[in-house]
């Protein structure tokens, strides 16, 4: 099993490496490096923070390259901002395109009856036929960091209660997402990772 | 549903657990990595480190108990002491954590806060407050000072002011330690926690004081906190934190359950 992880310099990458390498992965970091992805058996992106730390990844070449893997049915997971990125774009950074592979747009949390940022454990409800979720259960809780969120479709893989529903996790063919952090997420979040490490292309 | 969130702390003192009361007579209460795991596998949400001692000389054994302590360890972590700079946290960061702390430096130099989460990310900077409550002023709790030095000196700033500030500076979390009940196992400061949780719209994390599982119960409530931190109660074996959700989610608390 091998995972290539794309570092883009926002946070710091140690958790979701430590949790790949735990569940035997070899591990492949890139740092702008484009054939590393091209060759990748399987990409990893993790991210925290800002929405606008994923500009880099244009100035790096990767967000063409992660297009060409993707279009070549190379497994991709997202993780947290990783996931977002996925989408057409976020208000936390308007000007700033995501990779577009969904058409929707990431938005902040309304002001309401709980606090924003959504941190902690919270529930999912994964939606039957998953791969990456496969053999979690209705209710399973994972951890969450995060002040934007992506809307419930078509393609939302799980969903979570916050106020209103939102996309926990994102599927469509072998590009996924997922919203919390299952390096952070004890024995669900392995479960996952190890979902994830299992799909071929 | 959202859960209120029950972690486990530890304080280190040259790379073992201590405990001790207001930082004397301390007790020799086992290896970090280990009481992190245990901690993780009886249920607790979040495991907070917090290096007591600080000193430059030490910097290499925290960062070697870190790294110890994050290997086998996937629920959030949290690391604090001696932290001054982006470097050191830095450093904390690629040992293995995923949240630092900082107190006394983020006072002496607030934009800290902001240059640690510029770096990486609000969430990952969690300001600690010690706050003690003005006895002399008219209303306590809102006059309620800020603390350094381990409870011994006045910073000079009211607690909820400071909080406010963090907050507008780019902290994720707060972790506010009520001085005057720290140690006492007679409940944490629920009002004290009410006003600083109130004020501000990131979590507040309660520490201080806890002693029974109504303690919690109290300070989610009435205390309006986030999460709750505990360390001497999770220690020796006394309660497990999964012993201690469960009550609580008897008792109401919304809790991650089973764990």
């Amino acid at each position: 099993m091998r995972a290539t992880v794309i570092d883009y310099k926002a946070g710091n990458l140690t958790s979701a490496l430590k949790a790949l390498k735990h569940l035997g992965a070899e591990v492949i970091i890139t740092d702008g490096d484009t054939a590393s992805i091209e060759n990748a058996e399987r990409i990893v992106m993790p991210g925290v923070g800002h929405f606008a730390a994923t500009e880099r990844l244009d100035a790096m070449g990767m967000t063409d390259a992660v297009r060409a893997a993707i279009a070549r049915g190379i497994p991709f997971l997202g993780i947290c901002v990783g996931m977002q990125w996925l989408y057409a774009g976020s208000t936390e950074a308007p000007d700033h395109a995501g990779l577009g592979h969904f058409s929707e747009s990431c938005t902040r949390f309304s002001d309401g009856a709980e606090k924003v940022p959504h941190v902690g454990w919270n529930s999912i409800v994964p939606r039957v036929g998953s791969r990456l979720l496969e053999g979690i259960t209705p209710g399973e809780f994972v951890y969450f960091t995060h002040a934007y969120k992506a809307p419930v479709t078509a393609n939302t893989a799980a969903t979570t209660e916050y106020m209103e529903p939102f996309a926990a996790a994102v599927e469509r063919g072998s590009v996924m997402g997922v919203q919390f952090h299952p390096e952070k997420s004890g024995e669900a979040g392995l479960k996952i990772l190890r979902n994830f490490l299992e799909i071929a292309r | 549903m959202i859960t209120r969130r029950i972690i486990a702390c530890l304080d280190v003192h040259a790379g073992r657990v201590v405990k001790g009361v207001q930082f004397v007579d301390l007790v020799d209460a086992g290896d970090p990595a280990q009481l992190a795991a245990r901690h993780a596998r009886e249920g607790a949400d979040e495991i907070v480190l917090l290096d007591i001692t600080a000193t430059h000389e030490g910097r290499q054994t925290l960062l070697d108990t870190v790294s110890r302590t994050a290997r086998e360890l996937f629920v959030p972590f949290t690391v604090g002491g001696g932290i001054r700079t982006v470097q050191d946290a830095e450093q904390v960061f690629e040992a293995g954590a995923d949240k630092v702390s900082i107190n006394s430096a983020a006072l002496a130099n607030p934009e800290l806060i902001t240059a640690i989460g510029r770096s990486f990310g609000s969430q990952a900077v969690v300001v600690a407050i010690d706050a003690r409550r003005d006895p002399e002023a008219a209303d306590p709790v809102r006059e309620a000072q800020v603390y350094v030095q381990g409870g011994r000196k006045a910073a000079g700033r009211k607690v909820v002011e400071w909080a406010r500030e963090a907050e507008a500076r780019g902290a994720g979390e707060i972790l506010l330690t009520s001085m005057d009940s720290d140690g006492t196992r007679a409940g944490f400061d629920c009002e004290l926690t009410a006003a600083v949780s109130e004020a501000v719209r990131i979590p507040v994390i309660a520490s201080g004081g806890a002693g029974t599982v109504g303690h919690f119960a109290d300070v989610f409530t009435h205390g309006k906190a986030d999460a709750a931190l505990a360390a001497s109660i999770f220690h020796f074996g006394v309660k497990s934190a999964r012993s201690l959700k469960e009550e609580l989610a008897q008792a109401g608390i919304s809790m991650r359950l089973p764990c």
